[in-house]
């Protein structure tokens, strides 16, 4: 039944900017920190304050509109969003309605089907966060924290042009893709960094008339946001099949229980009264500004991927998972240079790192170990002044705190045992200690030699070669 | 001369000579304070304590040479929309009842800087809504030049102040006039600077695009020096202008030779006081008499001003007091059952009559279906009036008129009729909505004894020549 019917779906994104002071004021924009310990009289509305425009903010949501294809508005506007909510200090939100900073731009995104798709973008406009409300339940009071108060946002709109969840999940990940690539933020779903509204209506296939479309809340992971439309998509034809009719509402998912409520219908819909913000001067962008971003956009992922192919020789399954996040990247680039073995970059990355961000539950942005590190200790496995076992131990001190692996080898006394001598003499001490082994290889059991190695490894502290031991072992032996 | 009659100036020479010391400039504000506050009622707060203070921190650095500024040492008064570290600031509404505020001021940090003394905080119309200051919440001014009528607004209590000799000179604010028609009624200098020309950062906004700082002061003298110590580009305010022109005191000289002097027709119309044009025509022939070219013209669209005035404040208003929701700062009231409770009884407690007609009709231009009718047409009026002056002035260097239709009303008068309230405004509005300077001077008394007002505008960023031909203008009346 429900195939006859085609989801319409649009996105209202908004990405919380990587600047390191406020949009309007000189507070810091760090997470954490003591309550209201981040703010000033602008960011908490005291009587007098002024808000002055941090430029940072500009020239990211200008570089994202630039690798979405977007018109720059060339001479923009700030407005007031006029609404009561105790965590907006000033009861307005300074965002822009008129004149956004980009307009009319597009993301391709591959479909299933293998083809591809433009999926475009109506607007990006650039506003302020709100503060945050804590409730203390004993109390029977509220609280508020001003440090999130004008955290610099961009919302990009998306025209209603997606028509399933993968289309959704897949220009999601392209606009994430492209704005971690610039650096304008880290994109986190979880953490808020990156949240997705989802605007969903349903009508019959072949229909040029959109549905009435609900805005979907609260949605935190790709996961929730694949369950959030699949089930707005089922209860919305379960409405019309029933012969209801769709009500215009924002509607909360609660991804625990797959199911979504109604915050509020249209008819609560308040008139935000938008005006041009009078403390702010029209923002003019010139032709030079653009084209110094322009030309200081990165190299984005597809191109890259090519490159890496020609370039390093790296599987494509490495190559996929390598440029996925631009920290990994950079990494293996820097890495790569400084060793010339983009081989062994990749496999530290593929291994090790991989299993130490699941590990500690990270994201790759997090990572805060240096590529000039990561290429140090490529060099010492390389030298064999270390073993693998060792550079592994010696990584995860490296991936932790950054440690020095040349410096932290010494400090520990982790260098290998080059002296052929000694290690010759703790072979002997095994062989001797282990008779019934060396029959066993004696009689043919090449497994005995493994324990054998085993054996000396261990009495050399891990700090000796295994190829020299076993190398040794087999002619003492023979 | 007794010493509270000196112009700021003056005390600043005899304080820099070490002939008086500023305690003694304290002193002899705060006697007549103490003698005629319970009359004129200038003061919301007066602040002994930490004037003495200061006076003490000032003499020293003034003693030590570090203060240079001609003003060190004087005592002034500020109105009470600047915030004040330290000084409670209540913007003469209940609902700022208890804020003291976290810093101080721009244009008030600047003073400081100059080695002003702070003695208290003037009334004034509640959130500079009024002409008249009697929508104060904490009581009226009265007129020092006859308590029976009002000083005028919404700097009244500025006004008053200096022309009672309570403070050598003040700070005032002015969206639409409230520095220049209070001081035309009380009978001492006003500016209003060019928009952009002094901070307004920590300025209570009301009408944000037409708000400006500005001194009230003795004379034009002390006007322009004080403009000068306030003025300048301030980070801090994305409205502020980086001006080079800011030596104002430089164009205290005798001369308006060849000073093309317009007066529009529009403003001598219906409604004006015959007295008033009268004594305003005479100084306009002074003028001319003094070697400036005086001519009438017509200035279109004058009675366009006043509706796209309250159109354009009020909308911005509306907006600007929205954060007094008794949420983080200021009044609150007591009994609420929930949030949207708490902020209908915090706000209808906490604002006048006034302030509430101004939000409700900023509300409503504001609304969804009225904006492009009323508030977006108000901005195109505006744009059209500062193309009518840009026009005047290709042929003049200052326009000049008369500062209110009437002398000052009769406490109690006004009130009852906001409409006629409103209309008073009519002359200096425009100022406003163009971004213009001008400045108000006393030329006469009626026949009640209430001081009669002349206004100068200039062109934006002309203060030189309002300055030159206000002091010369002085010259030629003698003392007021």
């Amino acid at each position: 039944m429900s195939r006859e019917y085609e989801t319409v779906i649009g996105l209202e994104v908004h990405v919380e900017l990587a600047t390191k002071t406020k949009i309007f004021c000189g507070c810091s924009t760090q997470f954490g920190g003591e309550v209201n310990s981040h703010t000033c009289p602008v960011c908490t509305g005291m009587p007098g304050s002024l808000p002055v425009l941090n430029k940072q903010v500009v020239e990211y949501a200008i570089a994202v509109g630039l690798a979405t294809n977007c018109e720059i508005t060339r001479h923009g506007k700030f407005d007031r969003k006029n609404y009561f909510y105790p965590d907006n200090p000033q009861n307005y939100q300074i965002s822009q309605l008129y004149l956004p900073i980009c307009r009319n731009g597009y993301v391709e995104i591959e479909t299933e089907a293998g083809g591809k798709k433009k999926v475009g973008i109506h607007e990006i406009h650039m506003e302020e966060d709100a503060g945050k409300l804590i409730h203390d339940e004993w109390g029977d009071v509220s609280l508020v924290d001003y440090n999130r108060s004008g955290v610099p946002l961009i919302e990009i709109v998306s025209e209603p042009d997606m028509r399933s969840a993968e289309e959704v999940i897949a220009y999601l990940e392209k606009l994430r893709m492209f704005i971690q690539y610039l650096g304008a933020s880290d994109c986190k779903l979880q953490e808020g960094s990156m949240r997705a509204d989802v605007n969903l209506s349903v009508r019959p296939v072949g229909s040029d008339k959109f549905g009435t479309r609900t805005e979907m809340k609260n949605l935190n992971s790709f996961t929730a946001i694949t369950h959030a439309i699949e089930n707005e998509r089922e209860r919305q034809i379960d409405i019309i099949e029933a012969g209801g009719s769709v009500i215009q509402e924002t509607r909360r998912f609660d991804d625990n229980k797959g199911e979504s409520y109604a915050m509020r219908s249209k008819e609560d819909a308040q008139d935000y009264r938008y005006f041009p913000d009078p403390d702010l001067i029209p923002l003019d962008v010139s032709q030079e500004w653009i084209d110094r971003i322009k030309s200081e956009q990165p190299e984005f992922r597809p191109e890259k991927m090519a490159r890496y192919k020609e370039e390093y020789g790296i599987p494509d399954y490495d190559i996929g998972i390598i440029t996925d996040n631009k920290r990994m990247a950079d990494i293996f680039e820097e890495a790569s240079a400084i060793c010339g073995q983009p081989k062994k970059v990749s496999n530290w990355l593929m291994v090790e790192t991989l299993r130490l961000l699941k590990e500690k539950n990270m994201d790759a942005v997090d990572i805060r170990y240096s590529p000039k590190h990561l290429a140090a200790l490529i060099d010492l496995v390389e030298k064999k002044v270390i073993n693998s076992s060792v550079a592994k131990e010696v990584f995860e001190k490296m991936f932790d705190d950054d440690t020095d692996p040349v410096q932290y080898v010494e400090e520990k006394g982790l260098k290998q045992e080059t002296d052929s001598g000694a290690i010759k003499a703790i072979c002997e001490q095994v062989i001797a200690d282990n008779p019934q082994s060396v029959a066993d290889y004696k009689a043919g059991k090449e497994k005995a030699i493994g324990f054998l190695v085993g054996q000396t490894m261990k009495a050399a502290k891990g700090k000796a070669d295994p190829g020299t031991v076993n190398a040794l072992l087999r002619e003492l032996l023979s | 001369m007794e010493l509270k009659q000196l112009s700021a100036l003056e005390l600043g020479k005899k304080i820099a000579a070490g002939e008086v010391k500023v305690k003694e400039a304290v002193d002899a504000a705060f006697a007549v304070s103490d003698e005629k506050e319970a009359d004129i009622h200038s003061y919301i707060t007066i602040d002994k304590e930490g004037a003495y203070a200061a006076a003490e921190k000032v003499q020293q650095a003034i003693d030590k040479g570090e203060l240079s500024s001609p003003l060190a040492g004087v005592p002034v008064a500020i109105k009470d929309n600047m915030c004040t570290e330290g000084i409670l600031t209540t913007c003469a509404s209940k609902i700022l009842c208890n804020f003291v505020p976290t810093y101080t001021a721009t244009a008030v940090e600047k003073l400081k800087a100059a080695g002003a003394v702070i003695l208290g905080k003037t009334n004034m119309d509640e959130f500079a809504m009024g002409s008249t200051t009697e929508t104060s919440a904490y009581g009226v001014t009265r007129n020092p030049r006859n308590i029976a009528h009002v000083p005028g607004g919404s700097s009244g209590g500025s006004a008053a102040a200096v022309a009672a000799e309570e403070c050598f000179y003040a700070l005032g604010s002015d969206t639409g006039g409230s520095i220049r028609q209070p001081a035309g009624y009380c009978g001492v200098v006003g500016i209003k600077p060019t928009y952009g020309t002094v901070s307004r950062y920590g300025l209570v906004a009301y009408g944000s695009s037409l708000d400006q700082i500005g001194p009230l002061a003795k004379d034009v003298s002390d006007a322009a020096a004080v403009l000068e110590a306030i003025s300048g580009y301030d980070e801090k305010d994305s409205t502020s202008i980086d001006r080079k022109d800011l030596d104002f005191t430089a164009s205290l000289k005798e001369d308006v030779k060849g000073v093309r002097i317009g007066i529009p027709r529009d403003y001598f119309g219906e409604g004006l006081d015959p007295e008033v044009a009268a004594s305003v025509k005479a100084a306009a022939a002074a003028l001319k008499e003094a070697g400036a070219v005086v001519e009438e013209f017509d200035l279109a669209l004058v009675k366009y001003a006043i509706p796209t005035y309250y159109t354009i404040a009020d909308a911005e208003a509306s907006s600007n007091l929205e954060r007094f929701d008794g949420i983080k700062y200021g009044y609150r009231t007591e009994d609420y059952t929930d949030l949207h409770d708490m902020y209908k009884k915090t706000r209808s407690e906490g604002f006048g009559p006034e302030v509430q007609r101004r939000i409700m009709l900023g509300s409503f231009v504001l609304s969804s279906g009225y904006y492009d009718a009323y508030y977006l047409k108000a901005l195109k009026v505006k744009a059209l009036i500062k193309q009518a002056f840009d026009d005047a002035f290709k042929k003049y260097d200052v326009i000049l008129g008369p500062v209110a239709p009437t002398t000052a009303p009769k406490l109690g008068e006004s009130l009852s009729d906001p409409m006629k309230m409103y209309l008073g405004d009519i002359y200096t509005i425009s100022a406003n909505l163009a971004g213009i300077p001008g400045l108000s001077i006393p030329v006469g008394r009626d026949a009640a004894g209430l001081p009669i007002g002349m206004q100068l505008f200039g062109d934006c960023f002309k203060e030189d020549v309002i300055i030159r031909t206000g002091y010369t203008y002085e010259k030629i009346r003698g003392a007021f």
